[in-house]
């Protein structure tokens, strides 16, 4: 597909394409293979440096590190695609009832909207917590809630700024209906804001999950987390301090890259940037030359902006 | 001598955000009491200052927006501006819109090619949508593979022709026109001024023109009506531009650029 | 902010290098040359015009001569300001000159002034900058300026946000603005090509009575010939970053030399108000 060639073209869709592909293959590996058992506690042996038994060395109850972040691996994939179907739903669903319905039910939407925007994500787990016990859905459903929220809430805005362009005019009196319109200009065209809101919601509800389960909400202690693992060795920080930098790390590489993924696909779809800025010449006539403009802008805009009205 | 279009009564009132928690917005009148028909196959030029609601009286009478008051009707049948895609798609047929702005009319995600058969495609017009696209972009001077690019690839006035051509893709009979010169520059707006002569006398089409440009009206048109403040205050023959009568008409025709 | 406590010194010149003159201005920008080789003199008080169509690089000569060239852009020749050459200059000496030196208008009147601020306050910053006025004398001035425009009522008027002025209002504060700083030439890149045309045709009026009155020179920038024959004598005819063309405008208008110059004045002449 050349969307996939076209986001690898660029250094942070190479970069994102790489360390997202080894998260989901790793977290494939360690469903059938840990280098040791991740939660097997040897107090013989903690505190251990790296070595070939244990490749990142070992915590403070003698776990071996590689073995558990590689199981932190699938915890990760969970959250991340998890809390990207909920906030997709989520958000299509807000973002729909607050700009296709009746004018009173918009409206009230958007009060809506921005109250429940003012809603910590760590409120929401606590509360979800309370009632259902903490566990890694919690944590998922929590950060999905949260992130559909905003992520309606702009794409709300978006959508509302499209509907008022002359192209949607335009198709209107070409004879498109609601429907038509929806589906062929407004999608379309909050796609791009959509895609990097959703990028952004899967790579904060990583840090979300990282620090819910540091603050005890989160998985309980028989799923392997990033998140917990921090909150573990950083207690011992001042002794050892380089043991934290493994989870600390592995949830830094993973949020860059879903941050940056959203960004390349967004780039990787848009005509402007895809095809070419060469100016296409009138029929019959000679190919245009390079146009005489500022670089990087289309070819010579033979216009002058609109008219004030 | 038929009727193709008329506008009875025409008003059409926005009310503006409200100044306090319990006053109401105030009422900003655009078009305020306007009578107007035109002949098939007339060119009419709506004319005047920018805030005198010829854009609005021109969006009334193409059916994109509903009067606040008065009727528009089209041969005949009424038109409804509020009604359903469905329930309209007969004015669709027959009319054909072209904007201001070449740069915001056309879905910049979109194929030029279905761009300009989106109107075919929603009116359900029979026939080969392919050939009818490729004719009309090569009645409008655009190369062969324009109809698989992009609208950012093309220049302004390139747009606007792409913008012209699914105006009249689906073979209407009213041409409208919300100042489509005014943001082009001098020597594309010469050959767009041509292209729109050419293609209303071998179409046929009924023009209706919005513009603040005289000189495009005196080119393009046989009757002119001039706008103030949302009335009409004069209307006729467009040689009335050479002896304006009222006041409003004079200060435009003055305004208006000549070449020594 | 910083506002100096004295303006700074205007640069003086003996009377024969007076003028606004550009010699061999040549943008070259990622291996595209946007002008090449062009030059022009604005005497003292004179109004030239720069005529061009779309891409002809009229735009790129205003902004290069004010040191606004695109970023990266690569700028050779000779811009000299009675006297003191301009080019090769670094920002803060160049920034000295602008608005004090050489005013510019901008084409969009709309996106050229802060939204956020009153129009006013947008007045009364190079009026400070450039002329060192504390605040009292500067919105003293700002509303003789916005008389000397035109703009009915300024001390109200001049209180208001740019969203609740008219297009032709905005620019008029926007040319106040640019004359703020007393500059002895004005540079407006299609300042009334936003503008409907009874607007226009008050907005060329007040450019010529403003360097009629002051002895402002301007360098004009515009595509549509009508509107360069009611505000320049002389011009200069551009078509692919080069000077084709430059005389008096009647005889650019009557016997033009150039294919680019003829293209023009037959398209100003296809668009113009036929007179009876």
């Amino acid at each position: 597909m050349h969307v996939l060639r076209r986001i690898v073209a660029r250094p942070t869709g190479v970069f994102a394409a790489v360390v997202l592909g080894l998260l989901v293959v790793l977290a494939a590996v360690s469903l059938v293979w840990t280098p040791q058992d991740p939660f097997r506690a040897d107090p013989f042996h903690q505190w251990e440096p790296p070595s070939p038994a244990h490749w990142f060395g070992t915590d403070a109850s003698g776990r071996d590190i590689a073995s558990y972040l590689l199981a932190g691996t699938r915890t990760t994939v969970v959250v991340a695609v998890g809390s990207g179907v909920i906030a997709s739903l989520v958000g299509i669903v807000l973002t729909a009832v607050g700009s296709l319905t009746a004018r009173w039910v918009r409206e009230g939407t958007a009060v809506l909207l921005d109250i429940l925007v003012a809603f910590p994500t760590l409120l929401t787990a606590m509360l979800l917590t309370a009632v259902a016990g903490g566990s890694l859905g919690v944590v998922v459903v929590s950060v999905g809630l949260s992130f559909g929220v905003t992520i309606a809430r702009v794409a709300r805005g978006e959508i509302r700024r499209i509907a008022r362009s002359d192209y949607v005019t335009a198709a209107r009196a070409s004879g498109v209906g609601g429907a038509g319109v929806l589906f062929r200009h407004l999608v379309p065209n909050a796609a791009p804001l959509f895609t990097v809101q959703l990028s952004l919601a899967m790579a904060t509800a990583v840090l979300a999950e990282a620090g819910l389960s540091y603050l005890g909400y989160g998985a309980g202690s028989d799923t392997a987390s990033w998140g917990t693992m921090l909150a573990d060795l950083q207690k011992y920080i001042g002794v050892h301090p380089w043991s934290a930098t493994w989870p600390g790390a592995a949830i830094a590489l993973v949020v860059a890259a879903l941050s940056l993924l959203g960004d390349a696909v967004r780039d990787a779809t848009d005509p402007r940037l895809t095809t070419s800025d060469r100016a296409v010449a009138d029929r019959g006539a000679p190919p245009a030359g390079p146009s005489a403009t500022v670089p990087g802008g289309s070819p010579a805009p033979e216009t002058t902006p609109g008219v004030t009205a | 001598m038929t009727e193709i279009l008329t506008g009875t009564g025409l008003h059409r009132t926005y009310r503006l955000p409200r100044r306090g928690p319990f006053e109401p917005g105030p009422l900003r009148t655009a078009v305020d009491g306007v009578d107007l028909s035109v002949r098939a196959g007339a060119r009419l030029g709506v004319v005047g200052e920018s805030g005198s609601g010829k854009s609005t009286l021109v969006r009334l009478l193409a059916g994109l927006e509903a009067p606040s008051a008065g009727t528009v009707s089209a041969g005949g049948r009424p038109v409804q501006a509020s009604a359903s895609a469905r329930a309209m798609r007969w004015y669709r047929r027959e009319t054909g819109v072209v904007f201001q702005d070449p740069y915001a009319s056309l879905d910049p995600r979109m194929r030029v090619g279905r761009i300009v058969a989106e109107p075919l495609r929603a009116l359900r017009v029979e026939g080969d949508h392919d050939a009818l696209v490729a004719s009309v972009l090569e009645r409008v001077d655009l190369p062969a593979d324009a109809a698989e690019r992009y609208p950012h690839e093309f220049s302004g006035g390139q747009r606007q022709r792409i913008a012209i051509a699914r105006a009249v893709v689906h073979g209407p009979r009213i041409l409208f026109g919300d100042e489509p010169m005014s943001a082009l520059d001098v020597v594309v707006r010469a050959r767009v001024i041509d292209l729109f002569r050419s293609l209303t006398d071998d179409l046929g089409l009924t023009l209706v023109l919005v513009s603040h440009d005289i000189g495009v009206v005196q080119r393009l048109c046989d009757t002119v009506a001039v706008l103030s403040a949302g009335r009409v205050v004069e209307h006729g023959p467009v040689s009335l531009l050479d002896a304006p009568a009222h006041p409003v008409t004079r200060a435009l025709v003055d305004a208006a650029p000549t070449l020594p | 902010m910083t506002v100096p406590t004295t303006p700074p010194p205007r640069p003086t010149a003996p009377l024969s290098d007076a003028g606004l003159e550009v010699r061999g201005l040549t943008v070259r920008t990622a291996g595209r040359t946007l002008l090449d080789d062009v030059s022009l003199t604005v005497p003292p008080g004179r109004r030239v015009g720069v005529i061009g169509a779309s891409g002809s690089g009229k735009s790129v000569t205003a902004l290069a001569l004010m040191g606004l060239a695109p970023a990266g852009a690569e700028v050779r020749g000779s811009v000299r300001l009675d006297g003191t050459e301009l080019v090769g200059l670094p920002e803060r000496e160049r920034a000295r000159h602008r608005g004090a030196g050489i005013g510019m208008v901008f084409q969009e009147p709309g996106t050229a002034l802060d939204p956020l601020r009153r129009v006013g306050a947008q007045i009364v910053e190079p009026l400070r900058l450039h002329r060192g006025l504390d605040r009292a004398a500067a919105r003293a001035a700002a509303r003789d300026l916005a008389d000397a425009v035109g703009l009915p009522d300024p001390a109200s008027l001049l209180r208001q946000y740019p969203h609740q002025l008219s297009g032709g209002q905005r620019q008029r504060i926007c040319i106040a603005m640019a004359m703020a700083g007393e500059p002895r030439y004005l540079v407006a890149d299609e300042p009334t090509t936003a503008l409907d045309v009874t607007t226009e045709a008050r907005i060329l009026e007040l450019f010529e009575r403003l360097s009629d009155e002051r002895g402002t020179g301007m360098l004009f920038v515009t595509h549509d010939l009508a509107v360069l024959a009611r505000i320049a004598d002389t011009a200069v005819v551009l078509d692919g970053g080069r000077v084709v063309e430059s005389g008096a405008v009647r005889q650019l208008l009557d016997a033009p030399r150039h294919p680019a110059t003829a293209a023009l004045v037959d398209a100003a002449r296809a668009t113009a108000r036929r007179t009876p």
